[in-house]
C-alpha cells in the first residue's frame, strides 16, 4: 500500500465580497498517494482551482480566507506553517502548473533565468550549475536545441512548448507532488496529446503524484487512477476511474456523462442537464444540485446529503443511496446509471 | 442532423485570404503575407451541417468571415444560391445578408455591453426594415422563447446572464432576419459541459424546425461529429480531406485526420488506443512548407512529397475526397489501434 502524501480534510475557503460571502470551497477531503494521479472534476466555478491555489497558499487574503480544515503534508499541516517554511514547500516539493501558458510566465525575463530562478531559491545551487539544470529540464520536457532555447523570451514558443516550459519549471526542484491545472484546456488537441503523454513519461520517471484539475472526461479517463467530481464547491462523488464511468452514482455525474459527445459511438441526442450551476452566494437550502436534478425527493430540498458508500472505495453524496429512496427511486437510479455510464451504448 | 437535402446552396470556389505583412515606418513595404485561407474549395446543400475542423492557425474562422465578407477575399468566388457573393453591390450584399448570418464563438464579446437584449436581437429586424414597433417587439419576444429563454429578458443587459444564455441571445440575433444559412464560428467552445449540450441540442432542433443550413467551424471533433453530416477537415489554409461523417471516423485516409482523431481523448478508461503523436508544432502560415504543407510532420512522407502540392482528389467516386500526394502508393496500413481492454 502506497504511503500517503497529502491529506486534505474538510477544506473551506469562502471569499468575503460586498455581495455576500462565496463558499467557494466548501468540505472538501481527499487522501493522495504516491505515484497517484488523482483528477478533481467539475465545471467553472465548481472550486476545483481554489481548492488548488488554498493547498499552495495562494488564496488572495482579504477577500478570500480558508475558514476550515486541515492539508496535511509530510507531517505538517500546510494552513498552520509559517510564511517562510510555506515558500520552502511551494514550488519546491508541492508544484503548479496553470491553465493559460501565454499569460503565466513572465515576458521580461527569458525562459533560462525563470527555470534558474526556483533551483537557485530552493536548492541554493551557484548560477552556472543553475543555469545547466535549466537545459537539462528542457531537454526533458523535450524541447529541441534546448541549450540555445534557454535563452529565449517566452514569446518566441508556442503554447505547447511554453506548457512544456511551465512543466519544466514545476518539475526543475524535484516535487513530490505536482498540480496541474487545466494543463491542456487552452492547446490544441494534437499539442494535448503531446502533453499528456509527456505528462505520463515524466510521472514515471520523477516518481510524482499528480492532482489534474480539468473539465474534459477525455483527459481524465487518460490520465486518473482516482477521481473526485466537484459541484458548486462541493464534492459530491469520488471513486476511481474506472468505476466514475462504468458505476457513476451521482445524478450530476450522469448528467457530465451524458452531456459529452461521444466520438465512437453510434450518434444519441445529447442530455443535457437542464438550468444553470446555483450561484456560490446564493446556495439552496439541501442539496445544491436538487433544481436541476430530475430524482430529487423532499429531503433533498432540506438538508445536504452526506457521503453515502456506493461500492468499493467509491462514495456518493446522494440521498439516492440512503434509506430515504425507495424501491422504486432505487430502481430508476439504477436504470439512469446504467444508462449514463460507459456500459451502455455499442462498441 | 438534417432530414433532407437539397440543392448547393453554398459553393466556394478557390478562395484564398492572405493578410500582409509589412515593413517600414515611413514607407511600408509588403514583405510577406500569412496565408490564412490558401486554396479551399467546397460547397453545402440546403439542409445539411458541413463541419470544418482544425487547429488553430489553419484559417477555419478566417474562411468562414471571408464568405460573408467581413472581411475581403484576397480571391476566389462563393455562389450564394447562385450567386457570386464577392461580386455584389454594397445594396444586394445588404440585401443577401438577410439570409446568411453569423453566430460566433465568444459569447462575453460578440453581445455590445451597452444594448438592451431586446435591441440586440431586435437590431436586425430594423436594419432589414423587417419590422418595426410593436411587431418587432412581438417578434423578439417570439424569437426569444424560441431560443428557451424568456420573454421579459429583453429589457436586461448582457452582462446578467451567463455564458449559455448570451450565447443564446446570439442564436436569437441570426435567426431573426430568417436565413437560409447560418455560419457558427465555435459556438460552444467557450461553453461548460453541460451547457454545450444544451446549445447543440437547440441548434439541431432550430435546423429541423426552420430547414437551416449550417456551416459548423470547430476545433473539438466530438462535438463536430455530433452535429456534422459532413466534415472537411483543414491544415494551413487547406481542406486536406472531405467526407461524410461516419465514413471519415470509419476510414480517415489522410495522414493528418488520423493524428486528430487519435489525439482526442475520449471518455472511457476502458479504451486504449495506440495514439499517433505528430512531431513539432504547426508551421507558420507566413512560410507554410513546399511541396505538400504536411510532410514534416508526416509519418509517411517521402521525398516527392516535398515537391508534389497535392490537390483534393475523390478516388473511390463517393464524395470521400484526400489531398495526399501518395495516397494511390500507400499500403493499406491498420489504422490507430482501437483495443477495448477485457474487463
Amino acid at each position: 500500500m502506497a504511503e500517503t502524501l497529502l491529506s486534505v480534510k474538510n477544506l473551506k475557503t469562502y471569499f468575503y465580497t460586498d455581495e455576500g460571502v462565496v463558499k467557494a470551497v466548501d468540505g472538501l477531503s481527499y487522501d493522495l498517494k504516491k505515484g497517484e494521479t488523482l483528477g478533481i472534476v467539475g465545471e467553472s466555478g465548481c472550486g476545483k482551482s481554489v481548492h488548488a491555489l488554498s493547498v499552495m497558499r495562494l488564496i488572495p487574503t482579504p477577500p478570500g480566507k480558508v475558514v476550515a480544515g486541515e492539508i496535511l503534508f509530510e507531517g505538517k499541516n500546510l494552513l498552520h506553517l509559517p510564511d517562510e517554511q510555506m515558500r520552502r514547500i511551494r514550488g519546491n516539493r508541492i508544484a503548479m502548473i496553470f491553465q493559460e501558458p501565454m499569460t503565466s510566465l513572465n515576458p521580461v525575463l527569458t525562459i533560462g533565468e525563470q527555470i534558474a530562478e526556483a533551483v537557485i531559491l530552493h536548492q541554493k545551487l551557484e548560477k552556472r550549475p543553475a543555469w545547466d539544470r535549466a537545459v537539462e529540464m528542457l531537454d526533458r520536457v523535450r524541447i529541441p536545441l534546448a541549450r540555445e532555447r534557454v535563452r529565449d523570451y517566452p514569446h518566441q514558443f508556442s503554447g505547447g512548448m511554453r506548457q512544456r516550459v511551465m512543466i519544466a519549471m514545476a518539475l526543475s526542484c524535484n516535487p513530490s507532488i505536482l498540480i496541474a491545472d487545466e494543463p491542456t484546456t487552452a492547446l490544441d488537441v494534437t499539442i494535448q496529446a503531446q502533453i499528456i503523454e509527456l505528462m505520463h513519461d515524466l510521472q514515471q520517471e520523477f516518481n510524482m503524484a499528480v492532482i489534474l484539475i480539468t473539465h474534459n472526461l477525455g483527459v481524465v479517463a487518460d490520465m486518473c487512477d482516482n477521481v473526485v467530481v466537484m459541484y458548486a464547491g462541493r464534492p459530491i462523488e469520488h471513486a476511481d476511474v474506472h468505476r466514475i464511468f462504468q458505476d457513476p452514482k451521482h445524478p450530476y455525474t450522469w448528467g457530465l456523462l451524458h452531456s459529452v459527445p461521444k466520438l465512437y459511438e453510434r450518434k444519441e441526442r445529447l442530455i443535457p442537464i437542464e438550468g444553470q450551476p446555483p450561484s456560490l452566494i446564493d446556495l439552496p437550502p439541501g442539496c445544491s444540485f436538487a433544481p436541476r436534478c430530475p430524482f430529487a425527493m423532499e429531503i433533498c430540498l432540506q438538508e445536504f446529503p452526506p457521503d453515502y458508500g456506493v461500492g468499493p472505495e467509491h462514495t456518493a453524496k446522494c440521498y439516492l443511496h440512503s434509506e430515504y429512496a425507495t424501491e422504486e427511486d432505487r430502481a430508476a437510479a439504477a436504470k439512469a446509471g446504467l444508462a449514463a455510464s460507459t456500459r451502455s451504448g455499442p462498441r | 442532423m438534417a432530414v433532407t437535402r437539397g440543392e448547393i446552396i453554398l459553393d466556394v470556389r478557390n478562395l484564398y485570404k492572405h493578410f500582409p505583412i509589412s515593413k517600414g515606418f515611413i514607407f511600408q513595404k509588403q514583405v510577406g503575407a500569412v496565408k490564412a485561407v490558401d486554396g479551399v474549395s467546397f460547397s453545402i446543400r440546403q439542409g445539411e451541417t458541413l463541419g470544418l475542423v482544425g487547429e488553430s492557425g489553419c484559417g477555419k474562422t478566417t474562411t468562414g468571415r471571408v464568405i460573408l465578407r467581413l472581411q475581403e477575399p484576397t480571391s476566389g468566388e462563393a455562389y450564394f444560391e447562385g450567386r457570386n457573393l464577392f461580386k455584389l453591390s454594397k445594396e444586394d450584399l445588404r440585401r443577401m445578408r438577410r439570409d446568411m448570418q453569423i453566430i460566433f464563438q465568444d459569447p462575453y464579446s460578440s453581445l455590445n455591453p451597452r444594448m438592451t437584449v431586446g435591441d440586440i436581437v431586435g437590431e436586425p429586424l430594423e436594419i432589414h426594415n423587417l419590422a418595426r414597433g410593436k411587431e418587432k417587439l412581438r417578434r423578439v419576444q417570439e424569437l426569444l422563447e424560441i431560443v428557451g429563454l424568456s420573454p421579459y429578458h429583453a429589457n436586461r443587459y448582457p452582462h446578467e446572464f451567463s455564458g449559455g444564455q448570451r450565447q443564446r441571445i446570439g442564436i436569437a440575433r441570426a435567426l431573426a432576419v430568417n436565413p437560409k444559412l447560418i455560419i457558427c464560428d465555435e459556438p460552444v467552445s467557450a461553453l461548460d459541459v453541460s451547457i454545450q449540450a444544451q446549445v447543440l441540442n437547440l441548434l439541431e432542433e432550430l435546423q429541423k424546425e426552420f430547414g437551416l443550413t449550417y456551416l459548423f467551424i470547430a476545433h473539438d471533433l466530438s462535438v463536430v461529429k455530433h452535429i456534422s453530416d459532413r466534415i472537411a477537415v483543414m491544415y494551413l489554409g487547406r481542406i486536406v480531406e472531405v467526407a461524410e461523417v461516419d465514413e471519415l471516423f470509419a476510414n480517415p485516409q489522410h495522414p493528418y485526420t488520423e493524428a486528430l482523431l487519435s489525439a482526442v481523448p475520449i471518455p472511457d478508461p476502458a479504451i486504449r488506443r495506440e495514439r499517433i503523436i505528430l512531431p513539432g508544432d504547426v508551421p507558420s502560415p507566413v512560410n507554410p512548407p513546399a511541396g505538400c504543407r504536411f510532410h514534416t510532420r508526416c509519418l509517411y512522407a517521402q521525398e516527392s512529397c516535398r515537391v508534389n502540392d497535392p490537390e483534393l482528389v475523390d478516388y473511390w467516386g463517393n464524395g470521400h475526397a484526400v489531398a495526399c500526394p501518395i495516397l494511390p502508393f500507400r499500403h493499406q496500413r491498420s489504422k490507430a489501434a482501437v483495443v477495448k481492454a477485457a474487463s
